[in-house]
């Protein structure tokens, strides 16, 4: 078909406008681009981390550690080159420019360490790579807490705040496209394949270990890039940000919403953002006492564990199993016969 | 030279701690294949329960040989008790499913304890550390010049009673009913089960030994600390995995060498450089391990059945 080479970029070429729109109306509304830009961020992640939990069956428990890393090396990198302005741009394109430099950087660097980490726990059973990634977030903390150069346990102050929600939910778009066209590419049945029975995978040729790390690296990619975002939008990061508690609360995200369904995961993960929030201002709206805030937030994480081990007892397929948002209309899929 | 010898000293007290850790990791997985990620949790409330027996004997005057058996005996029985509950109704209903879906669950268990135990409302103890009463007086049993090294009775103490518990342990397995029916089920469980061997008992029952020995190493801990605080289990927990892993998981002896590995290792590395570092040591090892020899020090490489 002469019409083929549209399909490539046209969500791209649909998504950007609106986007683009969203952003131009609410330039006056401070609060609500923070909440859509920390959901954009905690979509990308929960997505990213569904490509390893969901898509190929292991199981990675410190996808902070990898954030952590996006958002110090670009947050770095930006901090670096803030006085800088490439010649023949303006401005503000120039500071654009660095911006998405900055994001892609932290987005390799965070790749990098996905492949260090990924390739000696990956070789072997799945439970491995929980430990190893968890371990790694741990390390990172410790390595972030002791360097001076990266602030210590104070953290990097006066990165330049870049971001917008036109980049944000930008690059959620395309985390979810790529998530996508991963599955439905001959690269993801091999995927689909290590997880439904990796023995039976290597029998058939698949090269498992090969596609574990490389769906590793990706994910940790897009974890990286969304600690780059992150860091161009909150004034300081901090080794806090980034510790168990943020990564239990992707795999809450993944599992809850269906381990292996994208649209599940955007949808828990933006449900799953915004309904603290909102609870802390039901709560705290009568009383603006601190201390009820506080119980809320420390609550979070007994709640979290808790909800993983009812839905595993429960409902261990989640929301959607393994199933899309459209596959619940049975209707909409006749698309599988088509050539 | 004198540094060198206080470092080993103190690698080999650690060590031992994380060696009978390490056990119950060891023989869950043996059984289950099943990384319980909750173990050292469930660890981290045996000590609670072991502070609070201490506490009512009247904190830093327990410290009577009635007093510490006590404390040690609450806690090790009341963490069985954790264990068997927790394999009980997180781990058998879950036991045809996907594996994945017990490993969720376990690491669902962990963050629950470790976190729940945070918070400071009703009998929850809350995040602070709290100091732990010395039922063991510590005073220096030997002294080697001027200070230059010292070995502390808890040392000698915990040592010891590190050193009965694996014989106990390796007695059990290897020399009774009760051991024998483990190692079956270790070995293949289906058929364990149909050469009449009550599969569901003998998991309850590593799962109840596994956890006491926890608790025994999480006092052992808490008086080498001086502290219990929940998230101990997490670091002690993991720590003692990476031993477990160090010395082939599922390998009972290889377990203790593992630990006391790590326990030594971890020492030297935190007396040469700085104590900061300490968290991040034995991940970096248990990386370098899975690079090298994954199976382990002791354990075979076992090729998956289809």
């Amino acid at each position: 078909m002469s019409r083929e080479w549209i399909k490539g970029p046209l969500p791209v070429l649909v998504v950007l406008p609106i986007l683009s729109v969203l952003t131009y109306a609410t330039t006056d509304m401070p609060f609500f681009i923070y909440l859509a830009s920390i959901t954009g961020v905690n979509v990308i992640l929960a997505v990213s981390l569904n490509i390893v939990n969901g898509i190929t069956g292991q199981f990675s428990i410190g996808h902070a550690g990898f954030m952590a890393v996006g958002a110090y090396a670009a947050g770095y990198f930006s901090r670096a080159l803030a006085g800088v302005q490439l010649v023949f741009l303006p401005e503000v394109v120039s500071d654009q420019v660095i911006f998405l430099v900055a994001v892609v950087f932290g987005g390799m660097l965070a790749a990098l360490f996905g492949f260090l980490v990924g390739l000696p726990s990956l070789r072997l059973r799945g439970d491995y790579l929980a430990i190893v990634t968890l371990g790694f977030g741990e390390i990172i903390r410790v390595f972030l807490q002791n360097t001076e150069a990266l602030g210590r346990a104070l953290g990097l102050r006066g990165i330049p705040q870049r971001s917008s929600l036109l980049a944000v939910w930008m690059a959620a778009f395309l985390t979810i496209l790529v998530a996508r066209r991963i599955v439905s590419s001959s690269h993801g049945r091999s995927l689909l394949a290590i997880r439904e029975d990796e023995v039976a995978a290597e029998a058939m040729g698949v090269d498992t270990t090969g596609y574990k790390v490389r769906a590793f690296v990706v994910s940790s990619f897009f974890a990286g890039v969304a600690g780059a975002l992150f860091a161009h939008f909150v004034p300081i990061i901090n080794p806090s940000s980034f510790t168990f508690v943020k990564s239990m609360e992707i795999v809450v995200m993944i599992v809850a919403g269906g381990l292996g369904s994208t649209t599940g995961a955007v949808l828990t993960a933006i449900i799953l953002t915004l309904l603290p929030e909102q609870l802390r201002t039901v709560l705290t709206s009568g009383a603006e006492g601190t201390d009820l805030a506080q119980r809320v937030d420390q609550l979070r994480m007994p709640i979290y564990g808790a909800t993983l081990v009812a839905l595993m007892l429960l409902r261990p397929q989640g929301l959607f199993g393994t199933r899309e948002l459209w596959d619940l209309w049975p209707r909409s899929q006749p698309k599988a016969s088509d050539p | 030279m004198s540094d060198f010898a206080q470092h080993l000293i103190n690698g080999i007290a650690s060590g031992t701690i994380y060696a009978l850790v390490a056990l119950g990791y060891t023989m869950v997985y043996g059984v289950l294949k099943l990384i319980n990620f909750a173990h050292g949790d469930v660890m981290m409330v045996g000590c609670y329960m072991g502070y609070a027996v201490a506490q009512s004997l009247g904190g830093d005057d327990a410290s009577s040989f009635l007093g510490v058996l006590l404390v040690f005996s609450v806690a090790m029985a009341g963490c069985g008790l954790v264990g068997f509950l927790v394999e009980r109704f997180g781990y058998r209903p879950l036991r045809e499913k996907p594996r994945l879906t017990a490993l969720i669950t376990s690491i669902g268990i962990s963050f629950t304890l470790s976190y729940g135990f945070q918070l400071d409302m009703g009998f929850l103890p809350g995040a602070a550390p709290r100091a732990f009463p010395e039922i063991i007086r510590p005073h220096e049993l030997f002294v080697v010049g001027d200070y230059d090294i010292v070995i502390w009775n808890w040392q000698v103490i915990s040592f010891a009673i590190a050193i009965v518990m694996m014989l106990g342990l390796q007695f059990l397995v290897y020399r009774t009913r009760f051991g024998r029916a483990m190692r079956a089920v270790s070995f293949d469980p289906k058929t364990a089960g149909l050469m009449g061997i009550a599969t569901d008992r003998v998991i309850s029952g590593t799962f109840i030994l596994g956890s006491s020995l926890a608790a025994c190493a999480g006092l052992l801990y808490a008086i080498k600390d001086t502290a219990v605080q929940p998230m101990m289990g997490l670091y002690v927990g993991l720590k003692a995995f990476v031993a477990a892993v160090i010395g082939g998981i599922g390998h009972v002896p290889g377990a203790v060498v593992g630990g006391l590995l790590l326990g030594l290792i971890e020492e030297f590395v935190v007396g040469y450089t700085a104590s900061t570092w300490r968290d991040a040591v034995a991940f970096g090892f248990l990386i370098v391990v899975l690079l090298g020899r994954p199976e382990g020090l002791f354990g075979k490489a076992v090729a998956e059945k289809v």
